[in-house]
Protein backbone atom coordinates (compact mmCIF):
# COMPACT_ATOMS: atom_id res chain seq x y z
CA UNK A 1 0.00 0.00 0.00
CA UNK A 2 2.39 2.59 1.12
CA UNK A 3 4.71 1.61 -1.83
CA UNK A 4 2.00 2.32 -4.34
CA UNK A 5 1.60 5.92 -2.71
CA UNK A 6 4.70 6.92 -3.03
CA UNK A 7 5.18 5.45 -6.66
CA UNK A 8 2.36 7.73 -7.69
CA UNK A 9 3.56 11.15 -5.84
CA UNK A 10 6.71 10.36 -7.91
CA UNK A 11 5.15 9.82 -10.60
CA UNK A 12 3.34 12.99 -10.66
CA UNK A 13 6.16 15.13 -9.67
CA UNK A 14 8.35 14.46 -12.55
CA UNK A 15 5.10 14.63 -15.29
CA UNK A 16 6.98 17.80 -17.35
CA UNK A 17 4.26 18.95 -19.79
CA UNK A 18 4.42 21.42 -22.59
CA UNK A 19 3.23 24.70 -21.18
CA UNK A 20 -0.03 26.44 -21.69
CA UNK A 21 -0.91 29.89 -21.73
CA UNK A 22 -1.01 30.55 -17.66
CA UNK A 23 1.43 33.54 -17.57
CA UNK A 24 2.32 36.33 -20.11
CA UNK A 25 5.81 36.39 -20.83
CA UNK A 26 6.22 38.64 -22.69
CA UNK A 27 4.43 41.51 -20.09
CA UNK A 28 6.54 44.57 -19.37
CA UNK A 29 6.79 45.33 -15.71
CA UNK A 30 7.16 48.86 -14.41
CA UNK A 31 6.07 49.76 -10.78
CA UNK A 32 4.26 52.11 -9.55
CA UNK A 33 4.16 53.09 -13.12
CA UNK A 34 7.68 54.71 -12.58
CA UNK A 35 10.29 52.17 -11.79
CA UNK A 36 10.96 50.18 -14.80
CA UNK A 37 12.30 46.31 -13.82
CA UNK A 38 14.44 44.85 -16.37
CA UNK A 39 12.54 40.99 -16.90
CA UNK A 40 14.96 40.19 -19.48
CA UNK A 41 18.56 39.97 -20.06
CA UNK A 42 21.21 38.78 -22.25
CA UNK A 43 22.73 36.33 -20.09
CA UNK A 44 26.27 36.73 -18.30
CA UNK A 45 29.46 35.63 -20.07
CA UNK A 46 29.77 32.92 -17.33
CA UNK A 47 26.17 30.66 -18.52
CA UNK A 48 27.94 30.80 -22.00
CA UNK A 49 26.62 27.89 -23.41
CA UNK A 50 24.15 27.04 -20.73
CA UNK A 51 21.20 30.02 -21.46
CA UNK A 52 21.28 32.95 -23.46
CA UNK A 53 19.33 35.03 -22.04
CA UNK A 54 18.10 35.45 -18.49
CA UNK A 55 14.80 36.12 -16.63
CA UNK A 56 12.75 37.10 -13.82
CA UNK A 57 10.56 34.54 -12.26
CA UNK A 58 7.80 37.29 -12.54
CA UNK A 59 6.90 36.87 -16.05
CA UNK A 60 6.06 33.09 -15.02
CA UNK A 61 3.35 34.52 -12.49
CA UNK A 62 0.02 34.62 -13.26
CA UNK A 63 -1.97 37.78 -14.84
CA UNK A 64 -3.17 38.32 -11.37
CA UNK A 65 -0.15 37.55 -9.68
CA UNK A 66 1.90 39.95 -12.00
CA UNK A 67 -0.46 42.78 -11.32
CA UNK A 68 0.16 42.58 -7.46
CA UNK A 69 3.60 43.61 -8.01
CA UNK A 70 3.32 46.45 -10.12
CA UNK A 71 1.79 48.45 -7.70
CA UNK A 72 3.20 49.00 -4.44
CA UNK A 73 -0.44 49.12 -2.82
CA UNK A 74 -1.41 46.05 -3.80
CA UNK A 75 1.76 44.40 -2.99
CA UNK A 76 1.63 42.90 0.37
CA UNK A 77 5.20 42.36 0.98
CA UNK A 78 5.00 46.12 1.29
CA UNK A 79 3.61 45.77 4.59
CA UNK A 80 6.77 44.13 5.73
CA UNK A 81 8.72 46.76 4.66
CA UNK A 82 6.54 49.52 6.38
CA UNK A 83 7.44 47.47 8.99
CA UNK A 84 11.46 47.52 8.18
CA UNK A 85 11.19 51.06 8.73
CA UNK A 86 10.02 51.65 11.58
CA UNK A 87 12.73 49.12 13.33
CA UNK A 88 15.62 50.71 10.89
CA UNK A 89 14.68 53.95 13.09
CA UNK A 90 14.46 52.16 16.62
CA UNK A 91 17.47 52.18 18.80
CA UNK A 92 19.07 48.52 20.46
CA UNK A 93 21.49 46.89 22.26
CA UNK A 94 24.24 47.66 24.48
CA UNK A 95 25.40 50.64 22.23
CA UNK A 96 21.75 52.04 21.69
CA UNK A 97 21.78 53.05 18.01
CA UNK A 98 19.84 52.41 15.23
CA UNK A 99 20.17 51.21 12.01
CA UNK A 100 19.70 55.07 10.55
CA UNK A 101 22.37 56.53 13.11
CA UNK A 102 25.40 55.26 11.28
CA UNK A 103 23.50 54.79 7.55
CA UNK A 104 20.80 58.04 7.52
CA UNK A 105 17.57 57.26 5.77
CA UNK A 106 17.31 53.37 4.37
CA UNK A 107 16.48 54.51 1.23
CA UNK A 108 19.96 56.53 0.47
CA UNK A 109 21.93 54.97 2.74
CA UNK A 110 21.41 51.24 1.30
CA UNK A 111 20.98 52.35 -2.39
CA UNK A 112 23.07 50.06 -4.50
CA UNK A 113 23.44 47.37 -1.68
CA UNK A 114 20.94 44.23 -2.42
CA UNK A 115 22.43 44.24 -6.04
CA UNK A 116 26.13 43.21 -5.19
CA UNK A 117 24.73 40.68 -2.70
CA UNK A 118 26.11 38.39 -1.83
CA UNK A 119 29.55 39.69 -1.44
CA UNK A 120 33.00 39.08 -0.11
CA UNK A 121 34.08 41.19 3.04
CA UNK A 122 37.73 41.92 3.41
CA UNK A 123 37.63 42.09 7.47
CA UNK A 124 35.54 39.18 7.85
CA UNK A 125 37.03 37.69 5.15
CA UNK A 126 34.20 35.60 3.97
CA UNK A 127 31.34 35.92 1.70
CA UNK A 128 28.12 37.35 3.45
CA UNK A 129 24.90 37.46 2.31
CA UNK A 130 22.97 40.26 3.17
CA UNK A 131 21.02 38.41 6.27
CA UNK A 132 24.54 37.71 7.87
CA UNK A 133 25.67 41.41 7.44
CA UNK A 134 22.67 42.66 8.95
CA UNK A 135 23.29 40.43 11.77
CA UNK A 136 26.70 41.73 11.92
CA UNK A 137 25.84 45.05 12.11
CA UNK A 138 23.40 44.36 14.95
CA UNK A 139 26.05 42.46 16.98
CA UNK A 140 29.12 43.91 16.18
CA UNK A 141 27.38 47.69 15.66
CA UNK A 142 24.89 47.46 17.69
CA UNK A 143 25.78 45.55 20.72
CA UNK A 144 21.92 43.50 20.05
CA UNK A 145 20.81 40.49 19.23
CA UNK A 146 20.57 38.36 16.03
CA UNK A 147 17.80 38.22 14.10
CA UNK A 148 16.77 34.72 12.91
CA UNK A 149 18.40 33.74 9.75
CA UNK A 150 15.22 34.16 7.25
CA UNK A 151 12.74 34.89 10.73
CA UNK A 152 10.13 37.65 10.16
CA UNK A 153 12.28 40.67 11.19
CA UNK A 154 14.90 39.54 9.29
CA UNK A 155 12.86 39.43 5.87
CA UNK A 156 11.45 42.35 6.50
CA UNK A 157 14.59 44.47 6.65
CA UNK A 158 15.91 42.44 3.92
CA UNK A 159 12.77 43.62 1.78
CA UNK A 160 13.34 47.14 2.82
CA UNK A 161 17.10 47.00 1.58
CA UNK A 162 15.74 45.88 -1.75
CA UNK A 163 13.44 48.24 -1.47
CA UNK A 164 15.97 50.65 -1.29
CA UNK A 165 18.23 49.60 -4.20
CA UNK A 166 14.94 48.13 -6.46
CA UNK A 167 15.23 49.22 -10.32
CA UNK A 168 19.28 48.44 -9.63
CA UNK A 169 21.18 45.58 -11.99
CA UNK A 170 22.12 42.66 -9.98
CA UNK A 171 25.82 43.10 -10.29
CA UNK A 172 27.50 40.30 -8.20
CA UNK A 173 31.26 39.49 -8.10
CA UNK A 174 32.54 35.83 -9.04
CA UNK A 175 36.17 36.46 -9.21
CA UNK A 176 38.29 37.23 -6.59
CA UNK A 177 38.22 35.33 -3.11
CA UNK A 178 34.85 34.40 -3.44
CA UNK A 179 35.88 32.32 -6.44
CA UNK A 180 35.88 28.84 -4.87
CA UNK A 181 32.80 29.48 -2.79
CA UNK A 182 30.97 30.56 -6.39
CA UNK A 183 32.78 27.04 -7.69
CA UNK A 184 31.03 25.20 -5.07
CA UNK A 185 27.73 27.00 -5.58
CA UNK A 186 27.90 26.11 -9.20
CA UNK A 187 28.71 22.08 -8.33
CA UNK A 188 25.81 21.97 -6.51
CA UNK A 189 23.53 23.35 -9.24
CA UNK A 190 24.47 20.87 -11.56
CA UNK A 191 24.65 17.82 -9.08
CA UNK A 192 21.49 15.41 -9.16
CA UNK A 193 20.12 14.98 -5.25
CA UNK A 194 17.23 12.95 -3.89
CA UNK A 195 15.55 10.09 -4.75
CA UNK A 196 14.37 12.07 -7.87
CA UNK A 197 18.09 12.24 -8.94
CA UNK A 198 17.06 16.34 -10.23
CA UNK A 199 19.59 18.92 -9.82
CA UNK A 200 18.32 22.65 -9.96
CA UNK A 201 19.46 22.72 -13.23
CA UNK A 202 17.50 19.95 -14.70
CA UNK A 203 14.43 22.09 -13.67
CA UNK A 204 15.02 25.79 -13.93
CA UNK A 205 18.00 25.62 -16.83
CA UNK A 206 16.72 22.99 -19.27
CA UNK A 207 12.65 23.44 -18.06
CA UNK A 208 11.88 27.02 -17.36
CA UNK A 209 8.97 27.91 -19.53
CA UNK A 210 7.36 23.93 -19.20
CA UNK A 211 4.95 23.29 -16.60
CA UNK A 212 5.85 20.93 -13.58
CA UNK A 213 2.35 19.64 -12.73
CA UNK A 214 0.35 23.23 -11.81
CA UNK A 215 3.57 24.67 -11.41
CA UNK A 216 5.22 27.56 -14.58
CA UNK A 217 8.81 26.79 -14.02
CA UNK A 218 11.04 29.76 -13.71
CA UNK A 219 15.07 29.91 -14.22
CA UNK A 220 14.78 29.91 -10.09
CA UNK A 221 16.42 33.51 -10.13
CA UNK A 222 16.56 35.29 -6.97
CA UNK A 223 16.54 38.80 -8.33
CA UNK A 224 13.04 39.08 -6.52
CA UNK A 225 13.82 38.22 -3.11
CA UNK A 226 12.81 38.62 -0.63
CA UNK A 227 9.00 37.30 -2.11
CA UNK A 228 6.36 37.60 -0.73
CA UNK A 229 4.52 34.30 -1.58
CA UNK A 230 0.48 33.93 -1.97
CA UNK A 231 1.00 30.47 -0.28
CA UNK A 232 2.21 31.10 3.16
CA UNK A 233 1.15 34.95 2.86
CA UNK A 234 4.59 35.92 4.39
CA UNK A 235 7.52 37.31 3.21
CA UNK A 236 10.08 34.45 1.63
CA UNK A 237 13.36 34.24 1.73
CA UNK A 238 16.47 32.46 -0.28
CA UNK A 239 17.39 29.71 1.41
CA UNK A 240 13.99 29.01 2.49
CA UNK A 241 12.92 28.58 -1.07
CA UNK A 242 16.00 26.76 -1.50
CA UNK A 243 15.26 24.04 1.10
CA UNK A 244 11.75 23.37 -0.02
CA UNK A 245 13.25 22.75 -4.28
CA UNK A 246 16.09 20.13 -2.59
CA UNK A 247 13.50 18.70 -0.46
CA UNK A 248 10.71 18.60 -3.88
CA UNK A 249 13.58 16.02 -5.32
CA UNK A 250 13.28 13.81 -1.99
CA UNK A 251 16.89 14.87 -0.99
CA UNK A 252 18.36 15.51 2.63
CA UNK A 253 18.07 19.19 2.34
CA UNK A 254 20.87 22.09 3.55
CA UNK A 255 20.19 23.91 6.52
CA UNK A 256 18.87 27.65 6.07
CA UNK A 257 21.74 29.90 6.80
CA UNK A 258 23.87 26.88 6.18
CA UNK A 259 28.01 27.61 4.32
CA UNK A 260 26.54 25.05 1.81
CA UNK A 261 23.14 27.66 0.97
CA UNK A 262 25.24 30.79 0.97
CA UNK A 263 27.28 28.97 -1.68
CA UNK A 264 24.47 27.79 -3.95
CA UNK A 265 23.59 31.23 -3.02
CA UNK A 266 26.31 32.93 -4.43
CA UNK A 267 25.95 31.11 -7.53
CA UNK A 268 22.57 31.68 -8.29
CA UNK A 269 22.22 35.10 -7.55
CA UNK A 270 25.26 35.84 -10.27
CA UNK A 271 23.09 34.00 -12.88
CA UNK A 272 20.97 36.78 -12.41
CA UNK A 273 23.65 39.29 -13.47
CA UNK A 274 22.01 41.72 -15.66
CA UNK A 275 18.83 41.42 -14.06
CA UNK A 276 16.90 44.47 -11.54
CA UNK A 277 16.92 43.89 -8.15
CA UNK A 278 12.75 43.76 -7.61
CA UNK A 279 11.76 42.77 -4.04
CA UNK A 280 10.11 42.22 -2.43
CA UNK A 281 8.49 40.37 -5.18
CA UNK A 282 4.90 38.55 -5.51
CA UNK A 283 5.15 34.65 -5.98
CA UNK A 284 2.62 31.78 -5.84
CA UNK B 1 -5.79 40.53 20.13
CA UNK B 2 -4.48 41.35 16.71
CA UNK B 3 -1.14 42.82 16.48
CA UNK B 4 -0.19 45.62 13.93
CA UNK B 5 -3.15 46.52 12.33
CA UNK B 6 -2.93 49.41 9.56
CA UNK B 7 -5.50 50.46 7.12
CA UNK B 8 -4.58 51.86 4.37
CA UNK B 9 -6.59 52.87 1.63
CA UNK B 10 -6.21 54.95 -1.59
CA UNK B 11 -8.67 57.01 -2.84
CA UNK B 12 -7.86 59.82 -5.88
CA UNK B 13 -7.56 63.39 -4.64
CA UNK B 14 -10.10 64.88 -7.56
CA UNK B 15 -12.75 64.02 -9.41
CA UNK B 16 -15.50 65.28 -12.19
CA UNK B 17 -18.69 65.18 -10.87
CA UNK B 18 -20.52 61.45 -11.50
CA UNK B 19 -17.26 59.76 -12.69
CA UNK B 20 -16.62 56.36 -11.41
CA UNK B 21 -13.37 56.34 -9.26
CA UNK B 22 -11.66 53.21 -8.25
CA UNK B 23 -10.49 53.17 -4.33
CA UNK B 24 -8.35 50.24 -2.90
CA UNK B 25 -8.49 49.16 0.84
CA UNK B 26 -6.15 47.00 2.61
CA UNK B 27 -5.79 46.31 6.61
CA UNK B 28 -3.14 44.10 7.90
CA UNK B 29 -4.10 41.65 10.03
CA UNK B 30 -3.97 38.16 10.49
CA UNK B 31 -7.54 36.31 9.83
CA UNK B 32 -6.90 34.19 12.31
CA UNK B 33 -9.80 31.23 11.03
CA UNK B 34 -10.44 29.58 14.21
CA UNK B 35 -9.51 25.89 12.44
CA UNK B 36 -5.69 25.74 13.09
CA UNK B 37 -3.99 24.53 16.20
CA UNK B 38 -1.20 25.37 17.96
CA UNK B 39 2.65 22.70 18.39
CA UNK B 40 0.35 21.72 21.14
CA UNK B 41 -2.62 20.73 19.54
CA UNK B 42 -4.38 23.14 21.02
CA UNK B 43 -6.79 25.59 18.91
CA UNK B 44 -5.85 28.35 18.32
CA UNK B 45 -8.71 30.61 18.72
CA UNK B 46 -10.74 32.77 16.02
CA UNK B 47 -9.38 36.35 15.42
CA UNK B 48 -10.78 38.41 12.34
CA UNK B 49 -11.86 41.42 10.74
CA UNK B 50 -15.43 40.36 10.56
CA UNK B 51 -17.32 43.34 9.26
CA UNK B 52 -16.11 46.14 6.59
CA UNK B 53 -17.33 49.23 5.39
CA UNK B 54 -17.63 52.46 3.26
CA UNK B 55 -19.49 55.52 3.48
CA UNK B 56 -19.61 58.89 1.37
CA UNK B 57 -21.06 61.95 3.62
CA UNK B 58 -23.10 59.92 5.56
CA UNK B 59 -24.43 57.65 2.71
CA UNK B 60 -23.43 54.21 2.52
CA UNK B 61 -21.28 52.28 -0.47
CA UNK B 62 -20.56 48.84 0.38
CA UNK B 63 -21.30 46.89 3.31
CA UNK B 64 -19.03 43.69 3.69
CA UNK B 65 -19.28 40.91 6.10
CA UNK B 66 -16.20 38.95 6.20
CA UNK B 67 -16.17 35.07 6.97
CA UNK B 68 -12.90 33.07 8.57
CA UNK B 69 -12.11 31.78 5.11
CA UNK B 70 -10.57 35.26 4.23
CA UNK B 71 -7.01 35.49 4.06
CA UNK B 72 -4.74 37.60 6.02
CA UNK B 73 -4.40 41.27 5.03
CA UNK B 74 -7.86 41.57 3.69
CA UNK B 75 -8.09 44.01 0.14
CA UNK B 76 -10.51 45.25 -1.16
CA UNK B 77 -10.92 47.15 -4.29
CA UNK B 78 -14.40 48.95 -5.55
CA UNK B 79 -15.62 51.23 -7.47
CA UNK B 80 -17.95 54.21 -6.22
CA UNK B 81 -19.41 57.36 -8.47
CA UNK B 82 -19.07 60.80 -6.65
CA UNK B 83 -21.56 63.07 -7.25
CA UNK B 84 -19.90 65.97 -5.26
CA UNK B 85 -16.67 66.63 -2.75
CA UNK B 86 -17.02 65.26 0.58
CA UNK B 87 -15.08 62.29 2.41
CA UNK B 88 -15.17 58.75 2.34
CA UNK B 89 -15.08 57.11 5.70
CA UNK B 90 -13.99 53.52 6.37
CA UNK B 91 -14.29 51.00 8.84
CA UNK B 92 -13.17 47.56 9.84
CA UNK B 93 -14.61 45.83 12.89
CA UNK B 94 -12.13 43.09 14.25
CA UNK B 95 -13.74 40.56 16.24
CA UNK B 96 -11.85 41.50 19.49
CA UNK B 97 -14.10 44.82 19.38
CA UNK B 98 -11.72 47.18 18.11
CA UNK B 99 -12.95 49.26 15.27
CA UNK B 100 -10.12 51.33 12.56
CA UNK B 101 -11.34 53.83 11.31
CA UNK B 102 -9.93 55.79 7.78
CA UNK B 103 -11.20 59.03 6.19
CA UNK B 104 -10.25 60.43 2.56
CA UNK B 105 -11.34 63.61 1.35
CA UNK B 106 -12.15 64.16 -2.53
CA UNK B 107 -12.91 67.33 -4.11
CA UNK B 108 -15.21 66.99 -7.46
CA UNK B 109 -15.06 69.11 -9.97
C1 LIG C 1 27.39 51.88 14.75
C2 LIG C 1 27.15 52.04 13.34
C3 LIG C 1 26.26 51.04 12.60
C4 LIG C 1 24.98 50.64 12.93
C5 LIG C 1 24.17 51.01 14.14
C6 LIG C 1 24.55 49.80 11.85
N1 LIG C 1 25.54 49.67 10.91
FE1 LIG C 1 25.39 48.71 9.15
N2 LIG C 1 27.33 49.18 8.73
C7 LIG C 1 28.16 49.92 9.54
C8 LIG C 1 29.49 49.94 8.97
C9 LIG C 1 30.71 50.64 9.55
C10 LIG C 1 29.40 49.19 7.77
C11 LIG C 1 30.54 48.86 6.84
C12 LIG C 1 30.62 49.88 5.78
C13 LIG C 1 31.33 49.29 4.62
O1 LIG C 1 32.25 48.51 4.81
O2 LIG C 1 30.90 49.61 3.51
C14 LIG C 1 28.04 48.75 7.64
C15 LIG C 1 27.55 48.02 6.57
C16 LIG C 1 26.22 47.65 6.40
C17 LIG C 1 25.70 47.01 5.22
C18 LIG C 1 26.48 46.65 3.97
C19 LIG C 1 26.57 47.82 3.04
C20 LIG C 1 27.32 47.49 1.78
O3 LIG C 1 27.51 48.40 0.97
O4 LIG C 1 27.69 46.32 1.56
C21 LIG C 1 24.36 46.78 5.46
C22 LIG C 1 23.38 46.10 4.52
C23 LIG C 1 24.08 47.28 6.79
N3 LIG C 1 25.21 47.82 7.31
C24 LIG C 1 22.83 47.22 7.39
C25 LIG C 1 22.56 47.67 8.67
C26 LIG C 1 21.29 47.51 9.33
C27 LIG C 1 20.06 46.85 8.72
C28 LIG C 1 21.42 48.04 10.57
C29 LIG C 1 20.39 48.09 11.67
C30 LIG C 1 19.81 46.80 12.05
C31 LIG C 1 22.80 48.56 10.68
N4 LIG C 1 23.45 48.30 9.51
C32 LIG C 1 23.30 49.20 11.79
C33 LIG C 1 27.81 50.55 10.71
C34 LIG C 1 26.59 50.42 11.34
C1 LIG D 1 11.56 19.34 -9.55
C2 LIG D 1 11.88 20.60 -10.16
C3 LIG D 1 12.70 21.59 -9.35
C4 LIG D 1 14.00 21.44 -8.93
C5 LIG D 1 14.91 20.23 -9.10
C6 LIG D 1 14.35 22.69 -8.32
N1 LIG D 1 13.30 23.56 -8.35
FE1 LIG D 1 13.32 25.49 -7.80
N2 LIG D 1 11.37 25.70 -8.25
C7 LIG D 1 10.58 24.68 -8.78
C8 LIG D 1 9.24 25.17 -8.96
C9 LIG D 1 8.07 24.38 -9.52
C10 LIG D 1 9.24 26.50 -8.52
C11 LIG D 1 8.06 27.49 -8.51
C12 LIG D 1 7.86 28.05 -9.90
C13 LIG D 1 9.08 28.76 -10.41
O1 LIG D 1 9.34 29.93 -10.06
O2 LIG D 1 9.87 28.11 -11.13
C14 LIG D 1 10.59 26.80 -8.11
C15 LIG D 1 11.01 28.03 -7.63
C16 LIG D 1 12.32 28.35 -7.33
C17 LIG D 1 12.78 29.66 -6.95
C18 LIG D 1 11.91 30.91 -6.83
C19 LIG D 1 11.98 31.77 -8.08
C20 LIG D 1 11.28 33.07 -7.96
O3 LIG D 1 11.25 33.81 -8.96
O4 LIG D 1 10.76 33.41 -6.90
C21 LIG D 1 14.11 29.56 -6.73
C22 LIG D 1 15.04 30.67 -6.30
C23 LIG D 1 14.50 28.18 -6.98
N3 LIG D 1 13.38 27.48 -7.34
C24 LIG D 1 15.78 27.68 -6.86
C25 LIG D 1 16.12 26.35 -7.01
C26 LIG D 1 17.44 25.82 -6.74
C27 LIG D 1 18.64 26.64 -6.30
C28 LIG D 1 17.38 24.49 -6.98
C29 LIG D 1 18.46 23.43 -6.76
C30 LIG D 1 18.86 23.27 -5.39
C31 LIG D 1 16.02 24.19 -7.42
N4 LIG D 1 15.29 25.34 -7.40
C32 LIG D 1 15.58 22.95 -7.78
C33 LIG D 1 10.99 23.42 -9.14
C34 LIG D 1 12.26 22.92 -8.96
Amino acid sequence: MMKTALKGAVYGLIALAASTAVADESAELVINGETEIVTRADAPAHLDGALSEVTSGWLYRSDETQAMQMDDFDNPGMLAVEDAMVAWGTAEGTENKSCADCHGAAEEGMAGVRATYPKWNDNAEEVRTLAMQINACRTENMGAEEWKYDGGDMLAMEGLISYAGRGDTINVAIDGPAQAMWEQGRDMYYTRTGQLELSCANCHEQNYGNMIRADHLSQGQINGFPTYRLKNAKLNGVHSRFKGCVRDTRAETYAVGSEDFIALELYVASRGNGLSVEGPSVRN
Amino acid sequence: MADNVTPRVRVPRDATAGEVITIKTLISHPMESGQRKDGDGNPIPRSIINRFTCDFNGQNVIDVTLEPAISTNPYFEFQATVPESGAFTFTWYDDDGSVYEDTKEIAVS
